[in-house]
């Protein structure tokens, strides 16, 4: 039943998930991979499309991915997981714990998950620049350097450090990813 | 019936916070101080930063917990749930149509180039959100530790197609948050009983 199966990963991933959007990448990059809900690099495109239009990351991925594989049934249902742990958990908070970082044992706990998120995050990077750049998703996977995708990958890092060094402000992701679909149409026309 | 205008404003103003922030989270946390506290005094300053560090430290997309405390907070219940299908619904609704003609687009040479090119773009992207994050963090040894700890194991298994749920790095790591700060307390004790 791929309604409730959508459902129940995504309400673990709300309930579980750290650090907003991008905190998220690792835990729904291992659930549709997984489920063969999406390839590697269709994610990649749906990461894209979620971070190029408005609202949270964490919502624009859950209705993408519910809708590619059931519909507008699934969409509903993958937004309403995601979404349904965070409302009950700050319901919750803020009617009766109020402020939860002045309880010492909350701030323990914090400690320990914020590095390991920023540490999953970093991971999850590296995971998925393997098989774009050097063609292999494991070692025992077969080695071909991928220079076309390196390539776009270092022109992106280039545009977004003249923007910090030259012009002194941070590049909208929006524009980095529409200069790196011109750049990807110009190495792929070749 | 004011409950009422009250809310039905509440999710009008969300609507809009969901519908012109882009990059989640933290674009969306500059407009919700723009709209709820520079313009309406829905929020003090201090609530606001108590919101944030509330949202940040709670599951799930940060937007979504800060709209729920935020609505709370302004109407209760009904209040919450207004500001949080608010900030959802444009969502929903622009990607859901995407959805319907993305695999169309997909067929076209031209845009599956593109596409190849955005792929290289969202790994940079992920790194450098990761590296942000970084720099963000609170940097004690301990944290260290478990940053190393869960990155090296993490992307070993990953390397090597161990299957390891994400999850347990997070539950691993806030309990050992809490044993740390258990530990010491326990040492601490201890300690003044010897004097």
């Amino acid at each position: 039943m791929i309604y409730a199966k959508l459902f129940l990963v995504f309400l673990k991933i709300g309930a579980v998930s750290f650090g907003g959007g991008y905190g998220m990448i690792s835990l729904i990059r291992e659930s549709v991979l997984e489920y063969g809900w999406l390839t590697e690099e269709k994610f990649l495109d749906f990461i894209a499309v979620s971070e190029s239009t408005p609202g949270p990351l964490a919502v624009n991925m859950a209705t993408f991915i519910g809708a590619s594989q059931a519909g507008i049934g699934g969409a509903l249902v993958a937004t309403l997981g995601v979404v349904l742990p965070s409302f009950a958990v700050l319901l919750v908070v803020s009617a009766v714990l109020g402020n939860i970082l002045k309880y010492a044992g909350v701030k323990a706990v914090l400690g320990g998950i914020r590095p390991a998120v920023t540490a999953m995050i970093l991971s999850t990077a590296v995971l998925m620049a393997a098989p774009l750049f050097f063609g292999a998703d494991s070692v025992y996977g077969e080695f071909s350097f991928k220079w076309k995708n390196v390539a776009v990958f270092a022109a992106v890092a280039a545009l977004w450090l003249f923007f910090k060094i030259v012009l002194r402000r941070n590049i909208p992701p929006v524009l980095l990813i529409i200069f790196s679909a011109a750049a990807g149409i110009a190495v792929y026309s070749l | 019936m004011d409950k009422f205008k009250d809310i039905l404003k509440l999710f009008l103003i969300s609507l809009k916070i969901g519908l012109f922030t882009f990059g989640g989270g933290y674009g969306m946390l500059a407009l919700i101080e723009h709209e709820f506290t520079e313009k309406r005094n829905y929020l003090s300053a201090e609530e606001f930063a108590d919101m944030v560090a509330i949202a940040e430290s709670t599951p799930g997309p940060i937007a979504i917990n800060a709209a729920t405390y935020t609505g709370y907070k302004r109407a209760g219940f009904f209040g919450a749930l207004a500001a949080t299908l608010g900030v959802c619904i444009p969502s929903f609704i622009i990607i859901f149509v995407i959805s319907l003609f993305f695999n169309a687009f997909l067929s076209y040479k031209i845009v599956q180039y593109a596409f190849r090119g955005v792929q290289a773009c969202v790994i940079f992207l992920i790194l450098y959100t990761g590296v942000k994050t970084f720099i963000k963090l609170k940097k004690t040894p301990f944290g260290i530790a478990v940053m190393c700890v869960t990155f090296a194991c993490m992307t070993l298994l990953g390397l090597f197609a161990v299957d390891f749920s994400s999850v347990f790095y997070i539950l691993i790591s806030g309990a050992a948050g809490l044993f740390v700060y258990l530990a010491g307390l326990v040492a601490a004790r201890i300690k003044r009983g010897k004097k």
